[in-house]
């Protein structure tokens, strides 16, 4: 279980401009953010060997073309939608463990306002850039079994999780604006979060109108242009390296049974970080007190609030007691998503909240620096609720 | 009632899905269920992950369930689900185990309730495709 524990750091984290509206390729916007990342670990481009390339746009290849990698020793792609970010970080561990490759990139990013189909399709469509086809199981069940009754986008499908789970639990809206409240507080004190300068109290969040049942218009994440990188390298070489190091303690990747039905689910609330969460916990030789921040991807707020269950910070149905604006506020006993995240930040597939808990256990984020932190928890969601969990320490 | 003017998506069917509704056009909700150990299932596979056998049989399910959970949309993620809004993607467990997405007629969305019975109802929607639907029952 302690395979990968501490083998590889985290050693440089770098991000594109956030905006709605980049005029750039996604691919364009992902090499900008792998330049800062390379850049911020004090290697060259020419460094890197090893690419775990995004789930959409692009492939490894395209990134060793552009970054001149002559000898790429590992090229592959996790395709679990939002949890293909942390679940890259296990794949860059096990490549670095291993001794395959040394200095591994991990870019992502995407157009996610600009290309939107309801806007015309924005960058993409004026540089011709095609979105690469997803070998994706999901799609045949949408497309047969979702899409006659107009289910067709994660906010729908998540919500009947959320509406199953609040319904049998008694799960009050305030536990859920909780979660977009404190998002947005955060995000005041972070220069990049899009949602910057724009409050939001509970009253606000209750007030607004409704998306999907039961999610409100806060209740679901922004839309950005955007990307974020990171460079994963050797325990060994990255004491070496500008920053200190940050250590992948526990990392794992977990499915829910079955991947691509949510209906079938013999128990809906076994999401793929049910399965991965014991097994990076068991490797990292943590337990649930010792973690002093969370970043957790935050798509919708119900989706975080199973997530915390799924790991077990609390007993099934329990959540809405667990929650509350002081734990999860900085300076609270469980600061969570301290950058804003997807809700306030910017939608980067959570691979900004690895870049946050990176920063986070630098000491680097200046006023919503979580004092003393040691140890940050990251997670990532996808699909329809594929799983991971990054275990990370300083 | 047919309708030439049906302007929703209509199912994206091959294999497996396509016998799934080609049994609907005949008003009968059928599912794969296992002919070595009997479990009912759908989403349909080729195999039974129960007992994986490859053998099954296209089960006539007795239509009735109950209400697993819905969301209501109220904004459109489609542009031809404009005219529909509110409208509620629900899932029913049906009394034989499996579980399905559907939409409830003659149910408001602010009538939905966890475990509410409901029966199968057939909406012909275009002369080639019937739509499983539910209604409330007794």
């Amino acid at each position: 279980m302690d395979t990968l524990k501490d083998k590889a750091c985290i050693v440089g984290v770098g991000e594109s401009a956030f905006t709605r509206g980049s005029g750039k390729t996604e691919l364009r916007l992902m090499l900008e953010a792998s330049l800062a990342a390379i850049g911020d670990a004090g290697l060259k481009p020419h460094d890197i060997d090893g690419i775990v390339g995004p789930p959409i746009g692009s492939v490894a290849e395209h990134f060793a073309a552009n970054l001149g990698i002559e000898d790429l020793r590992f090229a592959t792609t996790v395709h679990m939608g939002g949890a293909s970010p942390v679940v890259s970080l296990q794949a860059a561990a096990m490549a670095v463990a291993s001794g395959i490759a040394t200095n591994v990139l991990i870019p992502l990013g995407w157009n996610g306002y600009s290309s939107n189909p309801v806007r015309g399709g924005g960058a993409r469509a004026e540089t011709g850039e095609k979105p690469m086809p997803e070998p994706n199981p999901m799609m045949n069940t949408i497309g047969a079994f979702y899409l006659p009754y107009g289910a067709t986008v994660p906010v729908q499908w998540y919500a009947w999780l959320a509406t199953r789970h609040k319904h049998l639990y008694g799960t009050p809206f305030e536990t859920m604006g909780a979660i977009a409240v404190n998002g947005r507080a955060n995000a005041h004190l972070n220069e990049k979060a899009m949602m910057r300068g724009r409050p939001l109290t509970m009253d606000d969040y209750l007030a607004a109108r409704w998306v999907s049942y039961p999610f409100r218009l806060y209740d679901c994440c922004l839309e950005t242009d955007a990307a974020c990188a990171v460079v994963v390298t050797s325990a060994e070489q990255a004491r070496d390296l500008k920053h200190p190091p940050v250590y992948i303690s526990g990392v794992a990747e977990g499915h829910p049974y079955p991947a691509d039905d949510i209906p079938a689910r013999p128990d809906p609330f076994v999401i793929g970080l049910s399965f991965a969460a014991p097994k990076a916990f068991a490797m990292a030789g943590v337990t649930h007190k010792d973690v002093d921040f969370l970043e957790v991807y935050d798509c919708f707020t119900y989706v975080v609030m199973l997530q915390i269950e799924a790991m077990g910070f609390c007993k099934r149905g329990e959540i809405k007691d667990f929650i509350t604006p002081e734990l999860i506020r900085l300076g609270g006993e469980l600061p969570l998503n301290t950058h804003g995240g997807l809700l306030s930040e910017a939608h980067v597939w959570g691979m900004n909240h690895i870049v946050e808990a990176a920063r986070q256990l630098r000491r680097q984020c200046g006023p919503r620096q979580v004092k003393d932190a040691e140890i940050g928890l990251v997670t990532g969601w996808g699909d329809f609720g594929d799983g991971g969990l990054a275990i990370l320490r300083r | 009632m047919a309708d030439k003017m049906y302007k929703l998506p209509t199912p994206r069917v091959g294999g497996y899905s396509a016998e799934f509704y080609k049994f609907c056009k005949d008003h009968e909700l059928r599912f794969q269920r296992c002919t070595g150990c009997g479990a009912w299932r759908h989403i349909p596979r080729d195999m039974c992950a129960k007992c994986g056998s490859f053998e099954f049989e296209w089960a006539r399910s007795k239509g009735r369930g109950k209400v697993f959970s819905w969301t209501t949309a109220h904004q459109p993620m489609m542009a031809q689900f404009a005219a529909h809004i509110p409208y509620s993607p629900v899932i029913v467990e049906l009394d034989e185990g499996v579980r399905m997405v559907t939409w409830l007629t003659g149910v408001k969305p602010e009538e939905l309730e966890l475990a509410m019975p409901v029966e199968v109802v057939f909406d012909d929607v275009t002369p080639d495709v019937s739509l499983p639907k539910f209604r409330r029952a007794a």
